[in-house]
């Protein structure tokens, strides 16, 4: 069991990446600087491949495997432990980060060929992938969080990544500063973990959890507080503002971090923190509104944004909602199935959209594009797979793990009808605005000057990945399949220990397997699929047939149009109430008042004194000697008198 | 008659009040020396009242003490002068006031 009982290595690996590459290639030639990096994580992805063939051979009662390195800190009763565990959830993320992560990796040695800055892009990537793997592999929540914030440290240096761009700088901050909010709620929720079991370690939270019941109404308050780092970390409502921005730095950043993995942190956290959780029915409650919302509203925003890797963006956040939609009506497994076929079809997505954009010599706009598909055919195939998946076509990943959350959402034991109709039109509104996208980019005449562009096919480097990602975003849901004809969910069954071990209750009884023709024809003719051919047919009729459409209809539907264009104008909602009150205090009572007057008053106020004195005092140095015989004389007098006033006393 | 050691103290006083005022007031440095010497001597004389008044010998060792110190000290002192003297070519005070802030 090499792996299973060092499992550091698979941390160390992309760890000394980062810092070989960090330190040392700022000289090295780029395929130097390429081999350290991939070497890297294709090794790490080797060293889990080990682990989960190693996994497959434990016996059940090992599971979680749990290695404990060293404490790291003890206060009192609080002790931390640097310790790492390995269950059936951890190996399901380990192989979509780890694998995930080395195809962006691979793909990025084309997209960043020609910047700058080049052994720095990749020594941040290597070190996010240090921080996820920590993350994922945590066995506590405090060791957890040193994971949650270092991908959010390496979010914010790789959206910043072309810093002298002001807008990337900013982006990076408002990523940075947003989560931050959330990341508050996620201490103090962590805080409270600690004050109510004593511990930190998830193993002994549960177990503790499952023997002692604790009052629902602290359990909603730690998952509500726990949700609220999630809500940072996923870009739900109302913190989601900060994804979109990201999109400013490099491509294979948005694909890799803002789309596969680290935005799903917060999906993961609720699904490991899932004892907790299903204790708690109010917070669920919360959880699934939030995600509801968050796959509606965001879907309306992607339906009018002319960037590509915006509409990507609000995809994100609404494909983010899906996810805590199926966690919050209870199907954990659900939601960490989607998770991965994400991680697969929107990787993919933003890889295509990298392409094109690389394609089209760093055009984003949509409307300046047209008329792709014959010139960069290996990326419009892709492209067009992934979106077949995420619009949720039947036999595509995407339609196996969102029919699931749909499913639970209309009929699980956590069932709510408002919920599962917002699913519903966000799918919808997801299948119309990803079918705009392939319109407007590959198909119709082209809009831009065929004579400036010239548009070429990325690199092999470039393509081989989004290949394989194309293959995953087909055959990435099929473990679901057999679910279909009567046989089992092969996903969620193998997930199932995660999330019954410490369930609150027995899991309701397997429903009476359907016949298979009628499990078959039921999901077949659903309402997710029809609402998912129904968005292809508008988007084809608006963009193809008939493209007058659009124009007439934002003609006489122009108010709405006009907020939905302007995002909701909830960044400048934000502006009014949070920012500029902000900024105001900060500009004109703490720093004018407090720090100008205040402190700076204190300090100079000391030094004037002194200074004030002494310029007094030193003209009494005159430099002439009958004056000092005088001052003697004084003295002498003075002192004389003092000590005849105290003989006299005694 | 034995002259009380009141009297001795009075002019003691008296003569240590002229060194003192001399001391301020005077301008050329050989009289502020001399008025240093005077101050000096006003002590050694009430210093030699007590000796005999108590019938110890300790203040006639300080007075003893007092003469080689100032004896030292007008060496040193004098020198100071016949330098001041030669550089400035006068003996006024009020001239020598350079080492000021």
């Amino acid at each position: 069991m090499p792996i299973l009982s060092h499992l550091w290595i698979i941390l160390a690996l992309p760890l000394a990446g980062s810092a070989i590459n960090g330190l040392l290639g700022k000289r090295w030639p780029k395929s130097a600087v390429n081999s350290v990096a991939i070497g890297a994580v294709s090794l790490t992805f080797l060293a889990v491949a080990e682990l989960v063939r190693e996994f497959f051979q434990l016996a059940p009662d090992r599971i979680p495997y749990v290695g404990d390195y060293f404490t790291w800190m003890i206060a009192g009763p609080f002790r931390v432990d640097f310790a790492l565990q390995v269950d059936q959830l951890t190996v399901v993320m380990l192989l979509v980060v780890s694998f995930v992560g080395m195809l962006i990796h691979i793909y990025s040695t084309g997209y960043m060929a020609h910047e700058g800055g080049y052994y720095r892009f990749f020594s941040y990537l290597n070190l996010f992938m240090f921080f996820m793997l920590t993350l994922v592999l945590a066995a506590n929540l405090v060791v957890m969080f040193v994971g949650w914030e270092g991908v959010g440290l390496c979010s914010y240096l790789l959206i910043g990544f072309w810093f002298l761009k002001k807008s990337a700088a900013d982006a990076g901050k408002k990523a940075f500063i947003t989560t931050r909010i959330g990341d508050f709620g996620f201490t103090v929720g962590v805080l409270f973990v600690f004050a109510t079991f004593q511990s930190i370690d998830f193993q002994t939270i549960f177990k503790s959890l499952a023997a002692n019941p604790v009052s629902e109404g602290l359990l909603t308050t730690i998952c509500i507080l726990l949700f609220t780092g999630a809500v940072g970390k996923s870009a739900q409502l109302p913190l989601y503002v900060w994804l979109p921005d990201a999109m400013e730095g490099p491509t294979p950043v948005s694909a890799l971090i803002h789309a596969a993995t680290m935005v799903t942190a917060g999906v993961y956290m609720v699904a490991r923190m899932n004892p907790l959780f299903s204790r708690a029915p109010i917070a669920m409650l919360v959880v699934a509104i939030v995600g509801a919302i968050t796959a509606f509203y965001s879907a309306t925003i992607g339906l009018m944004q002319t960037d590509i890797k915006k509409v990507l963006a609000y995809s994100t956040v609404s494909q983010l909602g899906y996810m805590f939609l199926g966690c919050g009506v209870g199907a954990y497994a659900a939601g960490i199935f989607h998770l991965m076929t994400h991680a697969f079809f929107k990787g993919l997505l933003f890889l295509c959209a990298g392409s094109v954009i690389h394609a089209m010599g760093d055009e984003q706009n949509m409307m300046k594009m047209g008329g792709l598909r014959k010139k960069i055919p290996i990326t419009y195939w892709t492209m067009l797979i992934a979106t077949l998946a995420i619009a949720g076509i039947p036999g595509f990943a995407g339609f196996f793990s969102k029919d699931e959350i749909l499913e639970a959402a209309q009929s699980g034991p956590h069932a709510n009808f408002i919920l599962w109709l917002l699913g519903v039109a966000g799918a919808a509104l997801t299948s119309f605005y990803m079918f705009r996208l392939i319109f407007l980019t590959f198909f119709g005449e082209p809009r831009y000057d065929e004579h400036a562009v010239h548009v070429h096919e990325s690199p092999k480097n470039m393509t081989i990945p989004l290949m394989i990602l194309a293959f995953c975003s087909i055959f990435g849901g099929w473990f679901a399949a057999p679910k279909l004809i009567g046989g089992i969910d092969h996903f969620s069954t193998f997930l199932d220990p995660v999330f019954t071990m410490y369930a609150p209750s027995a899991p309701p009884p397997a429903e009476s397997a359907a016949s298979a023709g009628v499990a078959l024809a039921h999901a077949l003719i659903s309402w997710p699929v029809f609402v998912a051919i129904l968005g292809l047919l508008v988007a084809w009729w608006f963009y193809i047939k008939s493209p007058e459409t659009p124009k007439r209809l934002a003609k006489s539907l122009h108010a709405l149009y006009i907020l939905i264009f302007n995002k909701y104008y909830v960044d400048e909602i934000y502006a009014a109430l949070i920012v500029r009150p902000l900024l105001w205090i900060s500009t004109h009572v703490l720093w004018h008042v407090v720090d100008e007057r205040v402190i700076d008053g204190t300090v100079n106020g000391v030094a004037t004194v002194a200074r004030e004195s002494g310029g007094e005092l030193r003209k009494l140095q005159s430099g002439n000697t009958r004056s000092y015989a005088a001052w003697v004389v004084v003295g002498a007098v003075c002192f004389t008198f003092l000590l005849l006033l105290v003989l006299g006393m005694r | 008659m034995i002259v009380p050691v009141s009297y001795y103290l009075v002019l003691s006083a008296i003569l240590f009040g002229l060194g003192v005022v001399a001391f301020v007031f005077k301008r050329n440095v050989i009289t502020v020396f001399m008025s240093i010497e005077l101050m000096l001597n006003a002590v050694n004389l009430a210093f030699v009242a007590f000796a005999r008044a108590h019938n110890q010998l300790d203040g006639l060792v300080f007075v003893f003490f007092v003469i080689v110190v100032a004896a030292a000290e007008s060496a040193v002192g004098l020198a100071i002068v016949i330098v001041l003297a030669r550089n400035r070519e006068s003996l006024n005070v009020e001239r020598v006031n350079l080492l000021k802030f």
